[in-house]
Parts: C-alpha cells; sequence; structure tokens
C-alpha cells in the first residue's frame, strides 16, 4: 500500500510552499517533497564559506505579494526595507534612485524621471491586477474566463485614451528606445536598462524589455527589501506556515517519475523508490522538466511536447558570492551606502554590449553588476566585522560554448571581481572565499531547467494566457490531475508567491475558471 | 542533330532502367519527387496481371523511415493509435497516426525487422511530424526512401515466381509477416503484405542491387505471366480490396485548411486500430471524446447499380433528390474481377450502416452531352474482393 494524499506537491520553492499551504488550509491532505535538504527551492540562505552564508538565489524581496501574506498571515522581519539603488560612476559622482526620486543627475532628468516612474508604475499597477488570478483562458465561451478577458480589457481601456495608447505603445518596446528620448545621464540610462534586463536573456535593445521592467515593477512598485536572515527566511516562514496547516514536509525526497495510469496522474515515485498515490499532483518543478522529465513525453501529446521543449528558458545571470574581511572602499560612497542597492552599469551600452556576446554563446568579458553587502545589515550573515557580498552578474549564457569548464569559470570569475574593481579596487585583497554560480550550478542546485530563474523567459509569448504555453495556462496541464505552480506558469518568477497562490484557487475550484 | 530531352526536374527509382525499357506509353506522374508510372503498356492489361498472375509495381517512392533506438517501441506506441507491443519482430502493422486532435495524418506499414528496429512506410513524406514526436525519446528515425528499393510482386502466381527465384521457406510466411534472405550478397527483405488485397508479398533491397532483384525476378517469372505494372491498375486493385488512399479518400491532416476536412480513425472505418487500453498514444484525449460524442462521418463501401462509375458523385438518403445530399464519393471504379460497380465514400452520420440502401447521383458523358442517372447502392462492410488465397498459408503454387 502506497501513502494516499489529496494532494502532492513536487518541488518545496516558495510558490510550492505557498500553494501546499492553501491547500492544506483547505481542508486538503498534502504532501509536500522537496528534493533538498533545505525547502525554499531559489528562496534559501545558506553557508558558503566558513561562518558566512548567503541567499544563495534571488538576494532581494520586492514581488511577494500581500494577499500571500495576509492568508498565510505570514510575518517576515525586514532588515532593511526600501532600499535605494546606486548606479557607481567610476569618478564617485554616482546617480542614486528610490520611488520616483533621483540624485546626481541634471534637473531636467529629475524632473523626466518623475514623469518616467508614474507612468511605469501605473501600468505597473495595470499588470498587478492581472498577477494575483489565473489568466483567462481563450477561445473559450465560458463565462467566467470571459469576463475576466473584459475586465483585463476594460482595466486598460480605464486607463484613458492617451495612457492606453501609450500603455500599448510601451508594452512591446525595448527599454533603450524610451530611456534614450527621456534622460541624459548615462548612469541612469545604464541602471534602468540594468533593471529591465536582470535575469533574463535580453538585452535593453530587445524588444519586450519594457514590460520585463514593468513586471519589476509589478510586485510591489519596485520596493526592495532585505529580509533578516536573507531569503531562507522568508521560505522558513512559509514552511512555518505550511506545517501549521497541516502540510506533510519532506525533504531530501527527489521525485524520479509523475505516475500516470489510464490517461491520468495517479502519483508520485521518488528516486528511492517510494510511493505515494494522489489524484492531484501538483508541480513546482519548470514546465520543462515537469513534462520532460517526471512524467515523460509518452504521456502528452507531440504538438504539446514540442512547445513545453521550446520555452524559452536560457538563463544567462549568475550568481557571485564572496566572502569578504571588511567592506572595500568605494570613492564617494559613505558607509551607509554600502546598506544599499549597487549597479554596476556605466551606460545602456554597456548593458547592451555585455549582452552582445551571450547571443553567441561567449560569457561577457565586462559583465555588468547588481551587488549587495546583506550583512551590513544582518549580522547574522558574517562573523563580526566581516562581510557577504552577493551579486548577480551578467551574461554568463547557460548553454556556453564549450562548456563551464573550470578554466571558463574562472575566467567568468575574474572578468567579475576586475568589474568591481574598477569602483572598489581593494576588494581582490578582501576576498576570503568566493563561490560562483553560473546558470549551470543554478539548474543543478535549485532543479531549474537552462537555470533560468523565471522558469521560462518573461517576454510576451510567454505571458499571461501563453504562459508557459499556448493551451495549458491555467494551472493545468494537458493530463488529468497535474497542475504548475512554478514560476513557469502565469506571472512568473521572483519571490511574489502568486503563481502558487493562483494554483491553489484554481485546484480548489475543481479547475474550473476563477 | 538529336533533339534533347527535357529535364523533369525528377527523381529516378533504382528501377527506372528496366520500368522504361518496358515502357510504350511513356505517361508517367510525380509521386514524391519521383517519376512514377500511370501505366507501361495497358492499365486493363496490367491490372489483369495482379489478378491473374503476378503483377510488379515499383514502391520505391514510397516514403521509408528507419525507426531504431532504445525507446523506438515507445515512440511508436506514442505514434500510432494501435498497440505495438503485439508487433513482434518479424511481424508487419497496418497502422494509422493522428495528430493532438485525433485526427488522422496518414496510414502506413510498420515493419518491425528485428528486435528494436523498425521501418515506416507511408505514401506521404512525414519527417516533420515523426522528429516532433521523437522529443523526449531516444530514438533515431531516419530517411531511407532512396536508399531502400522496393517492389511489389502481387498476384496468384507470386508466391511461385518468388519461390522459383530461390527464396526458400517463404511457403510459411503468414499474412503480414516478414523475412530476411540472402539475395546476391546482401539481405532481402520480403513481406507478404501490399495494396492489391490478394496473394503477394513485397520485396525490399538496397537500392544498388535493385537492377539485380528485377532481372531475377523477371527471369523467374516469365513462365507465371510476370508484368511490370502502373498506378492506374494498382488503383484499381486497391479500391476493390477497399483499400484507403491519402488525398483521394481522406486528406492528411496537416494538410487541411479548414475545420472538419480531416477525418477520424473512427470515421475512416478504423476503429479496429485505435487501442484504448494500451498507454498514451497521440490524439487519444481527443479519439476517447469522439468515442463518446460521436463521429461527424462514416466511410463507406458502396455496391452501385449499373455499370458506370460513380466518380466524384453525391450520395443522397433518398431517390428524390429534394434533401441535401449525405455525402459523396472518393473512389470509384468497375471491377472487371467482381463484375460490380464498387466505391468508396463518406456520409454523414448515422447514415451509412451495413445493408442501408442509399443513392448515388452518377453523371457521364456520352458524345459530350450529359447524362445523369441516379443510382441504387448497398452499403457493404466486406471488401469487394477477398479471395481466400489471400491469407491462404503455404499458398498453392499456380
Amino acid at each position: 500500500m502506497t501513502d494516499r494524499y489529496d494532494a502532492i506537491v513536487v518541488g518545496a520553492g516558495h510558490n510550492g510552499l505557498v500553494c501546499a499551504s492553501l491547500l492544506a488550509k483547505a481542508g486538503k491532505s498534502v504532501l509536500l517533497l522537496e528534493a533538498n535538504k533545505q525547502v525554499g527551492g531559489a528562496a534559501i540562505t545558506r553557508p558558503f564559506a566558513d561562518g558566512y552564508s548567503v541567499s544563495a538565489g534571488a538576494h532581494l524581496l520586492y514581488q511577494l505579494q500581500p494577499e500571500v501574506q495576509k492568508e498565510l498571515k505570514l510575518n517576515i522581519k525586514m532588515a532593511a526595507d526600501n532600499l535605494s539603488t546606486i548606479v557607481l560612476s567610476a569618478n564617485g559622482r554616482h546617480v542614486r534612485y528610490c520611488g520616483d526620486e533621483v540624485s546626481g543627475v541634471r534637473q531636467k532628468d529629475v524632473d523626466s524621471f518623475a514623469e518616467f516612474h508614474q507612468r511605469m508604475t501605473r501600468y505597473a499597477d495595470l499588470l498587478r491586477t492581472a498577477f494575483n488570478k489565473p489568466p483567462p483562458r481563450l477561445g473559450t465561451t465560458n463565462k467566467k474566463d470571459l469576463l475576466s478577458l473584459a475586465r483585463f480589457g476594460f482595466d486598460v481601456r480605464r486607463l484613458g485614451k492617451i495612457e492606453m495608447r501609450e500603455f500599448l505603445r510601451l508594452i512591446g518596446m525595448n527599454i533603450h528606445d524610451e530611456l534614450s528620448e527621456r534622460f541624459d545621464n548615462p548612469l541612469l540610462k545604464g541602471g534602468l536598462s540594468l533593471d529591465a534586463v536582470l535575469g533574463t536573456h535580453l538585452g535593453p535593445r530587445s524588444p519586450n524589455t519594457i514590460m520585463t521592467y514593468l513586471y519589476r515593477l509589478a510586485g510591489n512598485r519596485g520596493r526592495l527589501a532585505l529580509p533578516v536572515g536573507g531569503m531562507g527566511s522568508v521560505s522558513d516562514a512559509l514552511a512555518h506556515a505550511a506545517r501549521g496547516a497541516g502540510v506533510t514536509i519532506r525533504t531530501n525526497m527527489p521525485v524520479k517519475r509523475i505516475i500516470v495510469e489510464n490517461g491520468r496522474a495517479t502519483g508520485v515515485e521518488t528516486e528511492e523508490g517510494e510511493r505515494f498515490s494522489s489524484l492531484t499532483i501538483v508541480s513546482n518543478a519548470d514546465p520543462r522538466r515537469t513534462i520532460m522529465k517526471l512524467v515523460g513525453a509518452r504521456h502528452v501529446e507531440t504538438r504539446f511536447t514540442h512547445r513545453i521543449n521550446n520555452i524559452r528558458m536560457r538563463g544567462n545571470a549568475a550568481k557571485l558570492h564572496l566572502a569578504l574581511d571588511g567592506l572595500p572602499t568605494i570613492d564617494g560612497l559613505t558607509r551607509k551606502d554600502f546598506g544599499e542597492r549597487l549597479l554596476l552599469a556605466v551606460d545602456e551600452n554597456h548593458v547592451e554590449r555585455a549582452f552582445n556576446p551571450a547571443k553567441y554563446g561567449e560569457s561577457s568579458p565586462s559583465p555588468v553588476v547588481e551587488m549587495t553587502f546583506p550583512s551590513f545589515r544582518d549580522e547574522s550573515l558574517a562573523p563580526t566585522g566581516k562581510h557577504v557580498m552577493s551579486a548577480i552578474v551578467q551574461y554568463a549564457p547557460y548553454d556556453l560554448k564549450g562548456g563551464w569548464t573550470d578554466t571558463a569559470r574562472e575566467e567568468f570569475r575574474q572578468a567579475a571581481i576586475k568589474a568591481i574593481a574598477q569602483y572598489a579596487p581593494d576588494i581582490e585583497q578582501r576576498i576570503i572565499a568566493s563561490e560562483l554560480l553560473t546558470p549551470v550550478d543554478i539548474e543543478r542546485e535549485f532543479h531549474i531547467s537552462g537555470g533560468h530563474w523565471h522558469h521560462g523567459e518573461l517576454t510576451l509569448d510567454q505571458f499571461l494566457f501563453v504562459r508557459p504555453v499556448a493551451g495549458a495556462a491555467q494551472y493545468q496541464m494537458p493530463l488529468d490531475g497535474l497542475y504548475l505552480c512554478g514560476a513557469g506558469t502565469h506571472p512568473g518568477g521572483g519571490v511574489s508567491g502568486a503563481a502558487g497562490r493562483n494554483a491553489a484557487r484554481v485546484i480548489l475550484s475543481g479547475g474550473k475558471p476563477v | 542533330m538529336s533533339i534533347q530531352e527535357v529535364p523533369q526536374g525528377r527523381l529516378r527509382s533504382p528501377f527506372y532502367s528496366r520500368l522504361q525499357a518496358l515502357d510504350t506509353l511513356n505517361t508517367w506522374h510525380e509521386w514524391k519527387g519521383y517519376s512514377s508510372a500511370d501505366a507501361l503498356y495497358c492499365a486493363e492489361t496490367e491490372y489483369f496481371a495482379i489478378r491473374n498472375a503476378t503483377g510488379v509495381f515499383d514502391l520505391t517512392p514510397m516514403t521509408k523511415y528507419r525507426i531504431s533506438g532504445p525507446d523506438a517501441l515507445d515512440y511508436l506506441d506514442r505514434l500510432v493509435t494501435r498497440d505495438m507491443q503485439k508487433i513482434k519482430p518479424g511481424r508487419v502493422a497496418y497502422a494509422v497516426w493522428c495528430d493532438d486532435q485525433g485526427q488522422v495524418i496518414d496510414d502506413g506499414t510498420i515493419f518491425h525487422l528485428r528486435e528494436g528496429e523498425y521501418r515506416l512506410c507511408s505514401q506521404e513524406r512525414h519527417f516533420a511530424w515523426l522528429t516532433a514526436a521523437a522529443i523526449g525519446f531516444d530514438v533515431s528515425v531516419v530517411v531511407e526512401t532512396a536508399e531502400v528499393a522496393a517492389l511489389a510482386v502481387q498476384g496468384p502466381t507470386s508466391f511461385t515466381v518468388l519461390s522459383s527465384m530461390g527464396l526458400e521457406g517463404l511457403a510459411t510466411l503468414k499474412p503480414f509477416g516478414l523475412r530476411h534472405f540472402e539475395f546476391a550478397g546482401t539481405e532481402l527483405m520480403v513481406s507478404r503484405t501490399g495494396y492489391t488485397g490478394d496473394l503477394g508479398y513485397e520485396v525490399w533491397i538496397a537500392a544498388e542491387k535493385a537492377e539485380l532483384l528485377w532481372d531475377a525476378l523477371f527471369a523467374a517469372g516469365q513462365l507465371h505471366g510476370i508484368r511490370a505494372i502502373g498506378t492506374h491498375a494498382l488503383d484499381l486493385a486497391r479500391i476493390e480490396a477497399g483499400y484507403l488512399a491519402a488525398f483521394e479518400d481522406f486528406l492528411p491532416a496537416d494538410t487541411t485548411v479548414r475545420t472538419g476536412r480531416s477525418r477520424s480513425p473512427f470515421e475512416l472505418g478504423l476503429d479496429w486500430l485505435v487501442d484504448f487500453k494500451k498507454p498514451n498514444f497521440n490524439g487519444r484525449k481527443a479519439l476517447a471524446e469522439e468515442k463518446r460524442n460521436g463521429s461527424t462521418w462514416r466511410l463507406v463501401k458502396l455496391d452501385i447499380e449499373g455499370n458506370k462509375p460513380a466518380h466524384h458523385a453525391y450520395i443522397y438518403a433518398k431517390e428524390k433528390r429534394n434533401k441535401k445530399e449525405i455525402g459523396f464519393i472518393t473512389s470509384a471504379a468497375w471491377s472487371p474481377v467482381c463484375k460490380q460497380n464498387v466505391a468508396l465514400g463518406t456520409v454523414r452520420m448515422p447514415h451509412g450502416k451495413t445493408g442501408d440502401t442509399v443513392w448515388v447521383e452518377i453523371f457521364y458523358q456520352r458524345e459530350m452531352h450529359w447524362t445523369r442517372v441516379m443510382a441504387k447502392a448497398v452499403v457493404v462492410d466486406k471488401p469487394f474482393w477477398f479471395p481466400p488465397r489471400r491469407s491462404l498459408t503455404p499458398p498453392d503454387p499456380y
């Protein structure tokens, strides 16, 4: 006899945790299986050197949905909230922005930025209304789908004629053109460009980068926070809520396959051969891994496998973690500024040039960087007086020509440190230990195909009704009893919990539109 | 000065030299890039070779795919609607494959050549589909259309012809069986399959040995009425046998534009090929739904009054043509061997049950002037031509 549950969630990423908790709160018996020894997926805090810990995947919290916090009664303590962004300048004349304010630029750019931010947040708010509900299905005659679609259309229309036209003009556009039209300051343009392309396989001149920028703002208007104890504490809070709701969480339990019998999912089998049965299987894994590895092409249709297999999900962002014996010196920065978010992007062309090699499977010799010193605000992460730097370094393509050999990794690590050293000349002397996670490592550690933190590029062709693919947008896979709840589904990646929550609502409604 | 031949941009089968030597009509058509003869001397005579002696048809343009690899069986079992687990090495399966909506892409034969090694043959080309279907399977799909030459050797004397060519042990080969023989230092594969509904074989060999095979076959067949045949003769034989032809009796689903122009296996009378007991196959969900809700179309075999072939005719439920038509004829012929006016057609459900009488509106031209008859037709369920020798093992010598 195998153990039977009302629902089995495969993968305890933050979305898996949210989904499992909500199902359990609705009275379902839920089993949550996690391959790693720690829950949280890519939102974890773990040691990377003796005495030093870091948020190994996501390192800033900016999208966790209030609905999720409220429904699960989460109480997450922040070490810092509403962080500023500082785009570093080699000569110490840094540009700072936070909310709709910017400094270090001419008055024209200051005014322009306020207007830009206002407009972008208005559009982002519009996207946010779509965030927390399953996207309507297209081509059905179901009233709820049609109503939901009409409401989205109405929300767009409600912007007013001029703003709606602007929204429709901008949504498919690249951020470079918009920034060039508005701003003069190269650092400001560099910083905003980088904001738009972080975690994507896109450059500022790639179409659709306005949308990725809006997506960043959509969660919480782009307000950045650092939880106490790193991102792992968010996952711990979620796990606590899950256990409290009655979810059975089992870690170190990699799932080998989803069992399919008579054309429906009926359970899972772990790598160790243990079987659990349930008529509702929810996968927090990315769509490709779920279908191609866990279910098997055998059990779904040809065109569907084709679509799943062609989801664009080439990770391009590397994580660099440094254990430092002290803060580095950066010209023009006060000590307090190390608690903010630092960007290295000389201008928008720097970001584009960094992206160029990635198109051809090469890593950037002069990468762009998002840097934080989480230990500055949170002493639990490093020994007293010592510090941790956590950086996202782009671009490091997943399918690097020649593969991520030791030489290739060392070369990229050096390039990243060299890029940082241009602003912090003493960085190298301060390094005690370092860790580089290329997309290949991210894939290995967090089990994300392609090492792409959104589980699939966040572009218009993979958004809303067609995320992850056409015909499977409402968390339901075309296999009875199988659901997705991860970042690969609507709305996408980022520690928002929205996908997990939406999935739970669809499952609880018995697969009907909600 | 001699006048140069106009190149047709067509491929020549490895049997081309032999066919050309026999050809007196010079009437060829294009078949998947190859030149294929309509007829070589007289379609009627060629047809009678199939029914009374042995007709030899050049099958080389049939699209052939070699399917192998650890997942070959799983791959094929997901591809086609019938249970491939049951097709052991040395057996051949007639099969259809469907798109995700359960609509037939094509039919064909799958030869289980050796353990885990298959050949799939079809009239049309499907590499794109077969490649898409291979995603997620450890399987290799290789086109071997040009590398493998093939002949259909069909008719009552075909067993005798092949035996006297020295193929020992052919007598025990059952219908839909295949066997490998040694020939001219290479391997000759013989399958007891065909498109004529009669005793017959198909022989398969490496293209470079094609002419040797042809010569040996015709030398052995000389006393047994062997004749090369073209497509017209074969087409008549396949209608008598009730076999479907792509682009005649159905359109491959991937070539249709309008909804409702493709067909499910049920709508083609191929229910027996759809196995819901096996694990998932492509189109299963859609077909299960169709099974529950009923199909739109039904393929019918019609025995029609009179002797005017009902080409392209409308089918009516009543003789009086005041009601809307219920379907149309897709293939029609006067069958010389059955002495029957036969046709395949498509009618809207629930019409066309076995034994039903329907009316076929036949137009025909007599000295330029058109004439119309409403011919009574009966829906039959058995093939028009189904001689016992077709499945007799061992076959009788002739």
